[in-house]
């Protein structure tokens, strides 16, 4: 007997005791929990995300679109850096100030390549308001998962309103499954010695997130 | 109104002075005591330590010595909690085992009408100010059973905190456990102890004259281990200061 | 190694006896725990649903276990959909099996591993180890127990029993022997030691062609895989490696994508008090040049269908491993993890192990009485895991025997031999509980007989006498005043 049959059949012994039911899942679940906590307005959910991103160390930025791009080659050159890599789809114009490298998101390049980048910049898919968190889906402007993690300088553009939702539900609602997804809520952390929140370990230790608003 | 004392079998042998309490004060509250002479043991004891069928036998006699009874009252949150959360349990258990429905319908009508003391005052009687007067400074230590299992919230404060010439002191970590556990003392004895002398350490800081608490079996851990560490306060269980009058105060 | 392993340990009671004394190890773990149940209240305290999202976690939980063939089944289906390979383990060994080949074929000889309790339970990285494979730990903690050649203590923090002074110690001696050292001058200040930790783990994960982990959730609907964690060392070995192997608990599912809305809410809460975890990952088979291009999944049973059949203590596999029940556990604090001799110390080991493992060792017998029964790890419990109901009814296995399943048979234990003596105790107050007669005599006898009593008590009674006084026996026991005074009738007052 193979081990999948094995432990399918130990399964189906061991409930045994359990009498059958064929509730539909859409109703054995008592679902009484809230789909988002409290009443906000659009704005207030905007500012609860500031909020909320800043209080877990993100760096917080808020300008108009025709702002963005002197806004983030101001980041760049805050940080110092001298490149940043940048996915296929991002819009050029966001770093039309900017001077600094251009290395594009190459699925030949490696991981080395990408420990010399200073910076990476990248939309996202969404952000939620009550955790301060950023969804990343892989998306056209958002890259390769691996262009957010090995540079030590995040800097996220939030289109808002639009990207932002109150909730975890309202979140994984509007998500896709089958994308690879990543949620980042501040710079990498620990809370490993002592159980103290210490930020900046392995991924970058500088979120910089920029809320954008107009189009 | 005419209930059972349940006075625990811990009380009855070793703190025949919280029985007096309990009948005195509730006697001063118009409620008419009875203590049925055949009343043992709840069987926690033997269902907390994994002798679940000989705790049955004992939850019968219980159930036939207080069955009769409007309301059973108490001064024991654990042996209150026996009743009220497991013995429901046991029922269930001996159903699973496919000894049919008999032990859970011999149970049933002792839960709902078994109440802890302090419960049984605000709840059933309506009252916190119960006369009482008690010139002592007094912290309060919750027992786990009575803050988790049956829920007494702040019920026993409420309480106290109407007692005349009384002065409530806050316990540093008041929820933790106080490391009696039953058996778990002696099973256990250095992980209780450490839990005991911390309690202790705790209820010290507060510098009252009194611990208080409403139940014996954790008194008993938390006063032996204050004897032992020879400091200068007192466990008291609640039902002899809520007794405690101005003419006849209790010590 | 032999510091590495929980291979024949003693029962609890005596592996207390060293950490309670230890006041290093005490100290270290007060701070720790106090530290972190203060802030999960005020976590969990922000959201006035918390009731609800505990509820529905539970029903989620157990609606799956109660089907979870068929969602085992249809995981396997979609992960397969998305271009994973499942495998299927029944027991650690076979599971060890699987993965040391697995890596074998890729030619690898190293890998890079993010925290995960499966593996550990399994004893994977000495599995490797044997057939010449390292397996680098990357989770800060896992780190400076791997570094130590220490056990974990804790399920989130397996480095908990460590302050930052011996983690630099520990740091600053190893580091070099296993690849980058630690920096001239290290101090034990946080942000030092994860600094130093960044630097040394960097070039494992820029060269690692193999990432093992474990997974928080599997979607049977989706065959999506989630990890949450905090570092980001969980996505370098999630996404930079060409092959990832995860290892995963066959309960570990929820059935649908929405389910995860409950437990992103409620295990970040409980675990670190977060919101929400700094990196949560989530991915679903493979995806054409992002990440790992070759994706096995291995699901291990390894005692969980043993478990599952038991019907009280199936609960258990409800447990989404936060370890809210550790940081509030008063014995957890003071006894510490290593005396619970498992991966899964505190209330949730102290029902899982012994289920998993059987009860047939020392440790294993023990680990159900480890506990007073306070009921704050079930008050704190994210999925309602009754953790004492279980403990009580793992105390009654072992007690008065009954009947459990191993490896997938049903068999009927006899009641434990070290228990004969309270056997009997039990049984003689049973007796003399059911006539009252009986029991007032007795009373009557300790009452007359006070003046003689010791102070300390001989043999099992030591335990009590040894600390803590013994109440004295009053001049008459209480019915015999209610006699007296009260006659039976209502006379005085």
């Amino acid at each position: 007997m193979s081990s999948r049959d094995l432990i399918l059949g130990r399964v189906r012994r061991a409930l045994a005791d359990v009498p059958r039911d064929d509730t539909p899942y859409e109703q054995a679940i008592e679902r009484g929990y809230l789909r988002e906590h409290g009443g906000r307005s659009v704005e207030q959910t905007v500012d609860l995300l500031a909020e909320n991103l800043a209080d877990y160390r993100a760096l917080v930025h808020r300008c108009a679109a025709d702002e963005l791009a002197p806004t983030i080659a101001g980041l760049l050159a805050g940080h110092g850096s001298t490149s940043v890599v940048l996915p296929a789809g991002l819009d050029a114009q966001w770093l039309a100030a900017s001077e600094v490298t251009r290395v594009p998101d190459r699925a030949e390049g490696t991981s080395g390549e990408l420990d010399r980048v200073d910076s990476v910049v990248t939309a996202c898919a969404l952000a939620i308001a009550e955790t301060g968190t950023l969804v990343l889906d892989g998306g056209p402007d958002q890259g390769r998962r691996r262009i957010t993690l090995v540079p030590d300088h995040h800097i996220c553009v939030v289109r808002v309103p639009d990207q932002v939702v109150s909730s975890v539900p309202q979140a994984l609602a509007r998500l896709d499954p089958t994308r690879p997804l990543t949620w980042i809520s501040g710079p990498s952390a620990t809370s490993d010695i002592e159980l103290d929140r210490v930020e900046g370990v392995h991924g970058p230790r500088t979120l910089e997130v920029v809320l954008v608003s107009g189009e | 109104m005419r209930v059972a004392l349940f006075l625990t079998c811990v009380n009855d042998t070793l703190y025949p002075d919280t029985g007096r309490a309990v009948v005195k004060l509730l006697t001063r509250l118009g409620v008419e005591v009875d203590f049925p002479m055949a009343q043992t043991c709840c069987g926690q004891a033997h269902y907390n330590t994994g002798y679940r069928h000989e705790a049955e036998p004992l939850a019968r006699h219980f159930s036939d010595v207080f069955g009769e009874y409007e309301a059973i009252v108490t001064p024991s949150g654990s042996c209150g909690a026996m009743v009220r959360e497991l013995y429901p349990r046991m029922g269930e258990r001996a159903r699973a085992e496919g000894r049919g429905d008999t032990l859970a319908a011999a149970l049933a009508p002792v839960v709902p009408k078994t109440y802890e003391l302090t419960e049984f005052l605000v709840d059933v009687l309506g009252v916190t100010d119960v006369g009482a007067y008690y010139p002592h400074t007094v912290t309060y230590h919750p027992t786990c059973h009575g803050l988790r299992s049956l829920g007494l919230g702040d019920r026993p404060r409420r309480l106290l905190q109407a007692v005349k010439g009384l002065e409530l002191r806050e316990l540093p970590g008041a929820d933790e456990c106080c490391g009696f556990g039953g058996t778990f003392a002696v099973k256990n004895p250095d992980v209780s102890a450490a839990m005991g002398a911390d309690k202790v350490h705790n209820a010290e800081s507060t510098n009252a004259e009194v611990l208080c608490a409403a139940d014996n079996s954790c008194l008993m851990h938390i006063g032996g281990t204050m004897s032992r560490l020879e400091t200068r306060m007192r466990p008291v269980h609640i039902a002899e200061i809520l007794a405690s009058t101005e003419e006849e105060p209790s010590a | 190694m032999s510091g590495g392993t929980f291979v024949g340990m003693p029962a609890f009671p005596k592996a207390a006896h060293e950490a309670v004394n230890n006041p290093t190890l005490r100290g270290n773990l007060r701070h720790a725990t106090h530290t972190i149940r203060a802030k999960r209240a005020v976590a969990v305290a922000e959201l006035d649903d918390w009731a609800a999202l505990r509820e529905a976690g539970k029903q989620i939980k157990d609606h799956t276990l109660r089907h979870l063939d068929r969602y085992l089944v249809q995981l396997e289906e979609s992960v397969t959909a998305a271009g994973g390979i499942v495998h299927w383990a029944a027991d650690a060994d076979e599971a060890n099996r699987i993965v040391t080949d697995l890596v074998k074929m890729t030619g690898e000889s190293e890998v890079v591993k993010v925290k995960s309790m499966a593996t550990q339970e399994i004893g994977l990285n000495e599995a490797l180890e044997a057939e010449g494979i390292h397996a680098y730990e990357t989770d800060l903690a896992e780190l400076i127990v791997q570094l130590g050649k220490d056990r974990p203590s804790h399920i989130l923090v397996p480095a908990i029993h460590r302050n930052r002074g011996e983690i630099r110690d520990i740091f600053a001696r190893e580091m070099g022997e296993w690849g980058r050292p630690a920096p001239e001058g290290l101090t034990d200040t946080p942000a030092e030691l994860a600094e130093a930790a960044r630097l040394h783990l960097r070039e494992k994960f820029l060269r690692a062609k193999v990432g093992i982990s474990g997974a928080n959730f599997m979607v049977a609907e989706t065959g999506t895989l989630m990890v949450v964690e905090s570092e980001g060392n969980g996505r370098m070995c999630l996404t930079l490696p060409e092959t990832l192997i995860s290892v995963v608990g066959i309960e570990k599912i929820v059935p649908t994508w929405q389910d995860l809305e409950v437990f992103l809410q409620t295990l970040p809460r409980s675990s670190t008090a977060e919101r929400m975890n700094p990196y949560t990952s989530m991915w679903t088979g493979i995806t054409d040049e992002d990440g790992p291009q070759t994706f096995h999944l291995v699901l291990i049973d390894n005692g969980r269908t043993d478990t599952l059949a038991d019907e009280v203590g199936r609960q258990a596999l409800r447990c989404i491993r936060c370890s809210a029940c550790l940081n509030v556990c008063p014995v957890y604090e003071r006894a510490g993890g290593h005396a619970y001799g498992s991966v899964y110390p505190g209330p949730i080991g102290a029902i899982l192990s012994p289920q998993l493992r059987g009860t047939a060792s020392e440790i294993d017998a023990s680990l159900p009485y480890a506990s007073s029964l306070c009921g704050a790890c079930y008050e704190v419990c994210p999925v309602a895991i009754d953790i004492p109901e279980v403990l009580v009814h793992l105390r009654e296995r072992i007690a008065e025997g009954g009947p459990v399943t191993r490896e997938g048979n049903k068999v009927v234990l006899k009641p434990a031999k070290g228990h004969a003596a309270e056997r009997a105790a039990m049984r003689a107050a049973r007796w003399a509980f059911s006539h009252p007669g009986a029991l007032r005599t007795g009373q009557r006898l300790a009452s007359r007989t006070r003046r003689f009593h010791p102070r300390s008590l001989p043999g099992p009674g030591k335990a009590w006498s040894d600390t803590r006084d013994l109440p004295t026996v009053p001049a008459e026991p209480f019915r015999d005043w209610w006699q007296r005074t009260h006659g039976g009738k209502d006379t005085d007052k």
